[in-house]
């Protein structure tokens, strides 16, 4: 009887297993496998050649273009870390207080990241790279007497990683901004009575009281900033376009060209496992360094 | 003092309101640039056109294709989603009422699944669907698909699912009720806040992918909107109007549903729970 019950159970996780199994255990295995072999994706896996380690040492030694790309999305990251994360805490600071039109903005702040990576890069693209027409950066330059600060933001290698990262920003605070919000909220407003009554004035309880008690929520916020950024791509194809360009490319889109340009399968599994593994690594030292602080 | 105190709402209200601006601007010049012509576009700046030139919208629905690709958006996020509710939500029962063997081992491989990153993994995915010749499929997408929503579903049914009281169980019990009636008469009905945000997140995440749909259609006629508008892009690359229509199309239903749901996204993403959904759909934006 009670193996018949813990039969019938297995029923109900069984839809959800199988699914989970195919698609996510199975490929999951077979990136850590496929990374050893050099496989074209076509020709029957049979042919394949067991390349041992080949695969990471190319990676590591032997590919400037991967090491740039890694580069490049921790320029992003840095910027996303930093900028996006100062004004989310910012904003959801301002909105946490007793002020009008509360829920208008945050209703607006959260437009940006509802809207997928396509949209927003191609709305963008439109806005930003066109010198004659469209571009209001270029055109606000022109009204204010700056005509020579006018450029095509994109086009140019020396802004355009620049220019993508704050595109990120932008699309990206909403999320920061409603956790941090979420964060100030669960701080008891006694708490910050009870220290003006002992006399300490708005700077001083905001770094007695406000900011001991979010470096959890911070902590988060920068762990998600580093995951979502490092990983960013969807949206440097929108802005740039599908030619993977060199001064703009990230490792997804690396990974991506592997697989799609130049049939690599083998080697684009071995750049994912790496990949990977450094970002595990990064939010493995900021859990770590976090808890060292709030000890 | 007092005066100290306005000058100080009154900055934090012109931060908060640049901010604002910033975030509708490209949306507001995509949609008013939708109507203009490739003539107009760049000489009408402002963003209430002169004249309304809905034919953009009409040439990218019929000509481009989109009125095929609209439908492939909706097809994919409906079924996706039902998809999510019902296998998640039976796991989540069976993780939160049911004794079997291996049941807390197996629930934390799917919880920890959520937290791996696994950049890169849509080249495995490829090659798995080549070998069940599931690529180019509409079925093949939707399946996985369902994979990306469902440890974070699972989870958020099976929170809401602990802390709701037993009792109601036990009198359906007494009444003959099996368990799977249960599930499908007690505990679903009950769940509708946490269905909720299901469904809206999951929808949004299906509506937005791009990268699984990119990897597994080569069909124009199956993808759905986002990927073909990367094609559509390439193909009218210079007719501005045209391309924002197709944006505007692609963005209606997102922000529909954002105005309607709002209430639900706030709640998702600000109840601890869905921390977890944030930290899922970064990993798995990419999976």
């Amino acid at each position: 009887m009670k193996f018949k019950s813990s039969l019938e159970n297995y029923v109900f996780v069984l839809p959800a297993v199988l699914i989970f199994s195919i698609f996510y255990i199975y490929p999951f295995i077979q990136v850590l496998f496929l990374s050893f072999f050099d496989w074209d994706g076509i020709v029957s896996f049979k042919d394949a050649t067991f390349l041992g380690w080949g695969n990471f040492k190319e990676i590591i030694f032997d590919d400037p273009i991967w090491w740039q790309a890694m580069r490049n999305a921790g320029y992003i990251t840095l910027i996303a870390l930093i900028f996006q994360n100062l004004l989310a805490f910012l904003l959801a600071w301002a909105c946490d207080r007793e002020i009008r039109m509360k829920n208008f903005y945050r209703l607006i702040f959260f437009i940006p990241p509802v809207f997928s990576e396509i949209v927003v890069g191609l709305a963008w693209r439109f806005i930003i790279n066109d010198v004659e027409g469209a571009n209001i950066i270029n055109r606000m330059f022109a009204a204010m007497g700056h005509p020579n600060f006018m450029h095509s933001w994109l086009s140019d290698p020396k802004t355009a990683l620049t220019t993508v990262a704050v595109v990120h920003c932008w699309k990206g605070f909403g999320w920061g901004f409603l956790i941090f919000l979420a964060g100030l909220q669960t701080i008891p407003r006694e708490l910050y009575e009870a220290a003006r009554v002992d006399g300490a004035n708005a700077w001083e309880s905001f770094k007695k009281i406000t900011v001991p008690l979010m470096i959890p929520v911070t902590v988060l916020v920068a762990i998600l900033t580093v995951l979502g950024s490092m990983q960013s791509f969807v949206l440097i194809l929108g802005l740039v376009g599908g030619e993977f360009a060199g001064h703009t490319s990230v490792p997804v889109l690396r990974i991506l060209s592997s697989m799609r340009g130049s049939s690599r399968f083998g080697y684009a599994c071995a750049q994912g496992i790496s990949f990977g593994m450094v970002l595990v690594i990064i939010s493995f030292i900021q859990y770590r360094f976090s808890k060292k602080v709030t000890e | 003092m007092r005066i100290k105190k306005i000058t100080f709402n009154l900055l934090i209200h012109l931060l908060l309101i640049s901010v604002a601006i910033t975030c509708l601007y490209p949306l507001l010049w995509m949609v008013s640039a939708s109507f203009k012509t490739q003539d107009t576009i760049f000489k009408d700046i402002f963003l209430i056109p002169k004249q309304l030139h809905f034919e953009n919208y009409v040439f990218a629905w019929q000509k481009g294709g989109f009125g095929i690709n609209f439908l492939n958006s909706i097809f994919y996020t409906t079924s996706v989603v039902f998809g999510i509710v019902i296998i998640a939500s039976l796991a989540a029962y069976a993780f939160s009422r049911l004794r079997f063997p291996g049941r807390s081992l197996l629930f934390l491989v799917f919880i920890t699944a959520m937290m791996i990153p696994v950049p890169g993994s849509f080249v495995p995915l490829y090659v798995l669907l080549n070998k069940l010749h599931l690529r180019n499929t509409p079925l093949g997408y939707i399946l996985c698909m369902i994979n990306v929503g469902l440890s974070t579903s699972i989870f958020l049914f099976k929170t809401f699912f602990d802390k709701m009281p037993k009792e109601l169980e036990d009198a359906a019990r007494i009444d003959g009720c099996s368990k799977m009636g249960i599930w499908w008469h007690v505990m679903l009905p009950l769940s509708k806040p946490v269905l909720a945000v299901v469904v809206v997140f999951n929808a949004l995440t299906v509506w937005n992918e791009y990268i699984l749909a990119f990897i597994i259609f080569d069909s124009r006629k199956f993808m759905p909107l986002q990927v073909a508008l990367q094609v559509f892009q390439g193909e009218f690359v210079t007719n501005y109007p045209l391309l924002m229509a197709g944006l505007t199309i692609t963005a209606l239903p997102v922000i529909l549903v954002y105005f309607l749901m709002q209430k639900y996204i706030v709640k998702g993403v600000t109840s601890g729970a869905v921390f977890f959904i944030l930290l899922s759909l970064n990993v798995f934006v990419i999976l």
